[in-house]
């Protein structure tokens, strides 16, 4: 090999080659981290695939239709379902999501379109740390705003608590999504003699609309598998929901007590409810994927 | 321009007094539901520390010190519950930052192709997506027999360091660590993928220029570079392992005692208000909304501390 640097005095080392030695140190160092990288990424990965693995094989082996249309069982009992508790979770979530969509959107619109400078960012701040906010004391808060002044456990209690959990989710998100939306649609909106009003509804929300509803869905299949808050609020019932205000069954709630309850039953619909919010919220997350990947504006 | 373009002219006349209130309506709505999502933040802290009162009365700092949980006696302190908060959240963070940050240099580098990164970036996400529930049916069932071997030799072979000091029983500090470990990952790996790709192209490749290895840009540049962005990652997943309540309350074996080994069973602040709070009565409920209160304290500290790290990077 001709000496690249003829002027320097050649010894029997390659110096100043552009090929990097495969047994120097820096070299085997290199290697060995990306090795690590790799195995790092493995053991990420490992707990999912674990995860949903064992719920799909040991819910699926539990499945049948009389999940969606009993009642729990006692213990020891084989058979019963969940009917009560998926509508539970619906009313609870709807709920949640009745009081959190409005107030979130139109929050999340007067941040895009209506304020500036500190008074945003304050509210932006505020809205993240809500976001890290316990969910057990989302639970805890409203017990005390709605449970204790009340006085019963209720469905509208655990949909109070979980609209707590949502509401920071959908105003993240829609600010997100508003801020997407291009300042000519309503600089144009506003040069035809547009209000602030027809401004919002009619040009800059529809463009939003996608990522809104996307934001949405997620924060609702985040709600409907919270439990620590429906541990305060909503508590548990074996029978069906007759009215909004006595303690409410939930998917989220049958889970935590069959899968501790000692009986082999109650554990297999622990495992087959575990299936369905697991299936909910993977089709959510899939879905949210493929909706924001194909971009509308 | 022809008489039937001008009869479908639109009329151009000034908004309405009635119009402009309205709109000035508009917005003062959407004002106030945003500075109400502000003030949710209030009113739970002032609603949590009302219902804690009695107890805060009682007890006062005295609460966050003694260990005793009674109610028969109606004494309450909650040590042992700061105390498994703490350790369970640290062993968590121990195990999920260097797996976390592994990964997130491994999904910003380009070790893979790109679809497969985003694919793995995906599945990370979906991690997060998982109810707590299910974390917590899935490590009573598969997690603690899977790490109880392991505990098993550590106490056999490592015995004589107290961490290690007792055998493992099932539940206890470890196996929810590890399960709060799980649950962190998607937040740091996330978050600092996210800080490792905003670092600029050109600091990576001056750092090539000057005939850098991989490695050596990815520790000397790009992580220091990158730094607050982790850091921030990591408060957040140290705040998410803290209020963790339901994955933590099924592995964790809800024993009111401070012990220094990993393997025997504790308890979580957030654990001890999901098992007792539905029996609880008087003054018990009242000692669990101070805890409650310790809790949310704990977690707003970190949390804005997080965000603020966060604004300080972005006003750079």
């Amino acid at each position: 090999m001709t000496n690249a640097f003829p002027d320097q005095p050649s010894t029997g080392l390659v110096r100043g080659s552009l090929n990097r030695s495969a047994t120097s140190p820096r070299t085997v160092f290199s290697r060995v981290m990306t090795i690590l990288a790799f195995v790092c990424g493995i053991l990420a990965l490992l707990p999912l695939l674990a995860v949903l693995s064992y719920v799909i094989l040991q819910g699926f082996s539990s499945l049948s239709l009389s999940l969606f249309t009993e009642l729990p069982p006692p213990p020891l009992v084989p058979g019963g379902g969940f009917a009560n508790a998926i509508v539970g979770t619906l009313i609870m979530v709807g709920l949640g999501a009745v009081i959190s969509i409005p107030v979130g959107v139109l929050a999340a619109i007067y941040l895009t379109e209506f304020s500036s400078g500190s008074l945003s960012r304050g509210i932006r701040f505020a809205t993240n740390v809500l976001s890290g906010v316990p969910s057990i004391i989302a639970g805890v808060f409203a017990y005390g705003i709605v449970v204790a002044t009340t006085h019963t456990y209720s469905a509208v209690a655990g949909g109070a608590s979980l609209s707590i959990l949502m509401l920071p989710i959908i105003v993240r998100t829609t600010d997100e999504s508003l801020q997407l939306v291009s300042q000519d649609l309503r600089q144009a909106s506003v040069g035809l003699g547009a209000t602030n009003f027809q401004t919002v509804s009619q040009v800059v929300l529809p463009a939003a609309i996608p990522a809104i509803v996307t934001g949405t869905t997620l924060a609702i299949a985040r709600a409907s598998g919270e439990t620590a808050p429906l541990l305060f609020t909503a508590l548990f019932s074996q029978n069906w929901t007759n009215t909004l205000f006595a303690p409410t069954a939930s998917l989220a709630v049958l889970v935590y007590n069959f899968a501790t309850s000692p009986f082999k039953n109650q554990q297999s619909l622990a495992w087959a409810a575990s299936l369905i919010l697991v299936l909910l919220v993977l089709l959510t997350s899939v879905i949210a994927r493929w909706a924001t990947s194909r971009k509308a504006y | 321009m022809s008489t039937q373009a001008q009869n479908s002219l639109p009329i151009v006349r000034p908004l309405t007094p009635t119009e402009k209130s309205l709109d000035r309506g508009f917005i003062l709505l959407t004002q106030i539901f945003a500075l109400s999502v502000a003030g949710i933040l209030l009113w739970i802290a002032i609603q949590v520390a009302i219902q804690a009162a009695p107890a805060i009365l009682k007890f006062g700092a005295r609460f966050l010190f003694t260990s005793a949980w009674n109610p028969v006696n109606n004494d309450y302190g909650v040590l042992p519950q700061v105390y498994g908060t703490l350790v369970s959240a640290l062993i968590g963070l121990l195990i999920a930052i260097p797996i976390g940050v592994g990964t997130a240099i491994l999904l910003s580098e380009n070790l893979l192709p790109k679809s497969v990164q985003m694919v793995l970036v995906f599945l990370v996400e979906l991690l997060a997506a998982i109810p707590s529930v299910v974390y917590g049916v899935w490590g009573i069932f598969v997690l603690i027999p899977l790490i109880t071997p392991v505990g098993q030799w550590l106490n056999t072979y490592l015995g004589w360091l107290p961490i290690f000091s007792t055998p493992p029983t099932g539940p206890g500090l470890f196996p929810a660590g590890v399960i709060l470990a799980i649950m962190t990952l998607p937040i740091i790996t996330a978050i600092s993928r996210d800080a490792l790709i905003s670092v600029s192209p050109s600091l990576r490749q001056a750092a090539f220029g000057l005939g850098a290895t991989r490695w050596e840009t990815i520790f000397q540049v790009l992580i220091p570079s990158a730094f607050s962005g982790i850091v921030s990652a990591v408060m957040l997943a140290l705040g998410r392992a803290m209020g963790e309540t339901m994955a933590v309350t099924m592995l964790i074996g809800n024993s009111n005692h401070i012990s220094i080994s990993v393997f025997a069973p504790s308890n979580t602040i957030a654990s001890l208000l999901a098992s007792q709070f539905s029996e609880a009565s008087g003054l018990q409920v009242s000692a669990l909304m101070y805890s409650a209160l310790v809790l949310f304290v704990l977690t707003l500290i970190v949390n804005v501390l997080a965000e603020l790290i966060v604004l300080r990077v972005k006003r750079l």
